[in-house]
């Protein structure tokens, strides 16, 4: 399932982007603790292609995708 | 996932693209007059040419269906086909997926037949913004392996790795690199033809898809492109094939093994062209990335959502293409001499006239009144009208001094290039229908399209 979520990110002074946290579209928002892999990959799961950020979440990891200036989230 | 296939005596697969040599619009004059120049000697030796080049030539499978298909997973299993829309009369199959293709649905066929092969049949609206960024986006990926790619439409491009391949690797390895790094990231699949000229090439990624890789060296050539059909060589349609055939030619080998006189003498230059194609002559250089395109012509066309019955009719709808056009001809800063319009009725017979200007023009109501003109001379009537097209071409850029003439005013000219300029201006910054002449108001359901915004994918050519 592709689900669209707000994001709140970061632009380094290299230009490079770096999302902070995700708002779930019930309001709730979840910090991202960690970025530990940035690269392009399709989601055949959701649906889409894109900048791929694997962020941890807690416990849970997580794929975040830009895709065309839109984020989606996996949804499991 | 698919096995790397690096086929040297697998079956040819019969759904390779046979009709490229249709409907392509001319685009590289050097590579055609060098072929065309070189005599026979000149080819041998260029066959023996030590300065092997490696041209890889990468074709995404099913294009279209295959990027609808990702973003919609849920038909991703089912039988899929990007189609025009039925209600505008542009219901044709556009491309279909692999599962569709099954059914034996074929691309180029009204929507109604190929749900009379495959009732369950998905058909979608095309995206070309999307296409469009996905062949973006395999152009930028391609550019991590070389400087030179060529497009050849949105889902094919040329790369030239003969340099790449002292620090990459061999053209086959990068080739299997590219295969494997468009379906992680992109998710959709290519095929991609491994060989020493570009139209060898071409040749490896139509020999095997989906998904697959053909390697065409000088020591396999012969045996895996010369026992296939004529048809599968580019530039060999079906009239070509007739006439080959009538002469006793059925595969690529023959036509290599043909003297090149005979070729000559039914096919006039392109028999030597033809020939060197089916010997591995060509020596064709990959335009280097941003290599501009010299635009020949530029043209629109259009099937109308209902058939053209009368004059008025068809003045309506030319008036929106000779704007388009005019505006196009104008961003590109050319002036144009030649006028062609092209009618195609109902029974689907097409014809095409043209005229020429005495001194290059860019003005939409000069060539408007002329296109118009042009028709009512030479269209008779004997059917209802279903498509109408008009293109411009032998350009000026619109800066040159031109001469200009006693008998005409001069000075009305100036005021409608002004005139067009304002237009033009208008529509950009407030849109295509702020602004448009009253005659088109009397039927909106012929005139409300936009040829100016709406996708223009144009055609291309080898040459």
């Amino acid at each position: 399932m592709k689900q669209f979520v707000s994001v709140e990110a970061k632009f380094d002074t290299d230009g490079n982007l770096l999302p902070l946290s995700i708002i779930w579209d019930d309001g709730r928002k979840f910090e991202i603790d960690r970025v530990t892999d940035v690269r392009y990959s399709a989601s055949l799961k959701s649906g889409g292609t894109g900048l791929r950020y694997t962020c941890r979440i807690g416990n849970h990891l997580r794929y975040l995708y830009l895709d065309d200036n839109r984020w989606f989230i996996e949804k499991p | 996932m698919k096995e790397y296939n690096k086929n040297t005596d697998e079956q040819l697969n019969k759904d390779t693209n046979k009709n490229i040599n249709h409907s392509k619009t001319s685009k590289k004059e050097n590579t055609q007059s060098s072929i065309f120049s070189l005599q026979k000697g000149v080819y041998e030796k260029i066959g023996n040419d030590k300065r092997r080049r490696v041209i890889l030539h990468s074709d995404c499978n099913c294009f279209y269906a295959s990027v609808e298909c990702l973003y919609n997973p849920d038909i991703r299993n089912k039988p899929v086909a990007v189609s025009g829309n039925p209600e505008n009369r542009h219901g044709i199959i556009l491309t279909k997926n692999e599962i569709a293709k099954k059914f034996g649905v074929k691309t180029g066929e009204p929507i109604w037949q190929a749900k009379n092969k495959c009732p369950e049949l998905i058909t979608i609206e095309p995206h070309f913004d999307l296409y469009r960024r996905f062949s973006n986006m395999t152009r930028k990926l391609y550019s991590e392996y070389s400087d030179r790619i060529e497009g050849f439409g949105l889902d094919e491009a040329w790369i030239d790795v003969t340099d790449s391949e002292r620090f990459i690797g061999k053209g086959e390895y990068i080739a299997k690199e590219i295969n494997q790094r468009i379906k992680k990231e992109l998710g959709i699949t290519v095929s991609i033809g491994v060989s020493f000229n570009k139209i060898f090439s071409k040749f490896g990624s139509d020999y095997k898809k989906p998904d697959a890789i053909t390697v065409i060296n000088k020591e396999n050539y012969k045996d895996i492109v010369w026992n296939s059909p004529a048809q599968d060589l580019l530039y060999v349609g079906k009239a070509t094939k007739k006439k080959m055939n009538s002469l006793g030619i059925y595969t690529i080998g023959e036509i290599a093994n043909t003297p090149i006189e005979t070729l000559r003498y039914s096919f006039g230059k392109w028999g030597d062209v033809l020939w060197a194609f089916a010997n591995g002559y060509d020596t064709s250089p990959v335009a280097k990335i941003n290599e501009q395109d010299t635009v020949k012509s530029i043209g629109n066309s259009t099937t109308t959502p209902r058939d053209l019955n009368n004059f008025e009719d068809v003045k309506s709808v030319m008036t929106v293409l000779c704007d388009c056009v005019c505006r196009r001809l104008r961003a590109n800063g050319f002036k144009a001499r030649t006028l062609q319009i092209t009618i195609r009725d109902k029974f689907l017979m097409s014809s095409n006239r043209q005229m020429t200007f005495d001194t290059p023009t860019n003005i939409t109501k000069q060539i408007t009144e002329s296109a118009l003109r042009l028709f009512y001379r030479s269209y008779s009537w004997s059917a209802p009208i279903r498509s109408l097209g008009i293109s411009l071409s032998d350009f000026s850029g619109d800066n040159m001094p031109y001469q200009i003439s006693f008998f005409n005013d001069e000075n009305k000219k100036h005021k409608l290039e002004a005139l067009d300029k304002t237009i033009d201006v208008l529509k950009r910054r407030f849109g295509n229908y702020s602004l448009m002449t009253a005659n088109l108001l009397k039927d909106p359901e012929l005139s409300h399209f936009n040829p100016y915004d709406d996708h223009t994918v144009h055609p291309v050519g080898f040459f």
